[in-house]
């Protein structure tokens, strides 16, 4: 199976582990992740503004040529999925004139919300299957307890990321336990650990992050996973108590393509 | 009310997509903010304020800037008013005039550290810039 791939900046930077295991994972799963050819930044957050042109020209542009391809768009990293997703959303509804205009910055070509978006853990749940998952397991995680963060970007707004129960999601959870580990469930997993916030308030985002990171440890979690570089940076960075490390680390560790 | 204001009221319920008047006034978004302690001004009352017009203290007050777009407003509201997207608008209606830029291109290396992903910083940019 081919999927077209939207990478997005942070993991070609500081987040190389979250790329380079979805793209190694994939591969022993039969799936190639086809990156999208002179993709463009994502901006990292939506607008939701519905006059807003130019914010959402890059995510189009990567719909758009998934759409040529006839392929899903999928990105592993939570804050990319958001904004294609949202855009998506946003390129569907004619009711919305930004719609219309943007499609003006991209003749000859046009765009109306075809394109399949989904996230990496979509990829593995809906298109692969986390039963096959359990079956390419060579490196059991028996005995680890594992607490999934899934933030905010993964899930809301809920009407439009329709991922999971927004408020009792479950995607995570199934998939720690297909890799032999045991999930921990905790009250703030998808509570926001401050964001973008840490340039404006480092301790909001420190306030944020640690209600997260001690909640889970209180739980017993061993370590914690996420799909957000921003997640990890602020959950480590205001000194989580457990390790805090990409979902996609966790993936390739049972499947036995961990360095 | 001023006329200007009328209309920049106006201006930012059609940008928001939000209908203020379906909220109830139970409280709900504010409950659940999570930037709630560093505002002066918190999601409910962005929504009762648009709605009677009394923007000017809205426009001034750095609440504007503690949104972590986090959405938890949007998903538990129970009349589905969406206050993150006035919150938005009433942003853009600053952030969107000359020289109004509340994150400057410059001020931004001294807030780097090694660590910080480039997501944060794009982020930031998007929601305080033009």
């Amino acid at each position: 199976m081919k999927v077209s791939y939207f990478p997005g900046c942070t993991l070609k930077t500081k987040a190389k582990d979250l790329d380079l295991y979805a793209r190694k994972c994939a591969e022993v799963l039969g799936v190639t992740l086809e990156e999208i050819e002179n993709w463009q930044c994502c901006g990292g957050v939506f607008t939701t503004s519905n006059d807003e042109l130019a914010t959402k020209l890059s995510s189009v542009r990567a719909l758009s040529e998934a759409n040529k391809k006839g392929q899903p768009l999928v990105s592993v990293c939570s804050a990319c999925h958001n904004v294609l997703k949202q855009t998506n959303q946003m390129m569907k509804d004619d009711t919305i004139p930004a719609a219309n205009h943007v499609n003006n910055y991209i003749a000859p070509d046009s765009y109306n919300g075809e394109t399949e978006v989904i996230h990496y853990l979509e990829l593995l749940r809906d298109k692969i299957g986390f039963d096959k998952i359990k079956e390419k397991v060579v490196n059991p995680l028996t005995g680890k307890k594992v607490a999934a963060y899934y933030g905010c970007l993964l899930l809301r707004p809920g009407k439009v990321m329709a991922m999971d129960d927004v408020e009792n999601p479950t995607i995570m959870e199934d998939l720690i336990r297909a890799l032999g580990a045991e999930p921990v469930i905790y009250a703030y997993r998808n509570e926001c650990c401050g964001g973008y916030i840490t340039l404006e308030s480092k301790e909001l985002a420190k306030a944020k992050s640690q209600k997260v990171t001690s909640n889970a440890a209180d739980k017993g979690a061993e370590v914690i996973v996420t799909a957000c570089p921003l997640c990890l940076y602020n959950l480590k960075k205001n000194g989580s108590p457990v390790p805090v490390v990409y979902i996609t680390e966790l993936l390739a560790e049972a499947l036995g393509v961990k360095e | 009310m001023e006329n200007s204001n009328k209309n920049l009221c106006e201006e930012i319920i059609r940008r928001s997509g939000v209908n203020p008047r379906k909220c109830m006034k139970c409280g709900k978004c504010s409950g659940t903010c999570p930037a709630y302690d560093e505002m002066e001004y918190h999601p409910h009352q962005f929504v009762y304020m648009v709605e009677s017009g009394d923007i000017e203290p809205l426009l001034k007050s750095k609440s504007i800037y503690r949104c972590l777009t986090c959405f938890a407003c949007v998903d538990r509201c129970p009349r589905g008013v969406e206050p993150a997207k006035l919150v938005e608008a009433v942003r853009l209606a600053v952030v969107r005039e000359q020289g109004a830029n509340h994150l400057k291109a410059d001020d931004i290396p001294q807030l780097l550290d090694e660590d910080l992903p480039q997501q944060a910083i794009v982020s930031a940019l998007r929601k305080y810039t033009k």
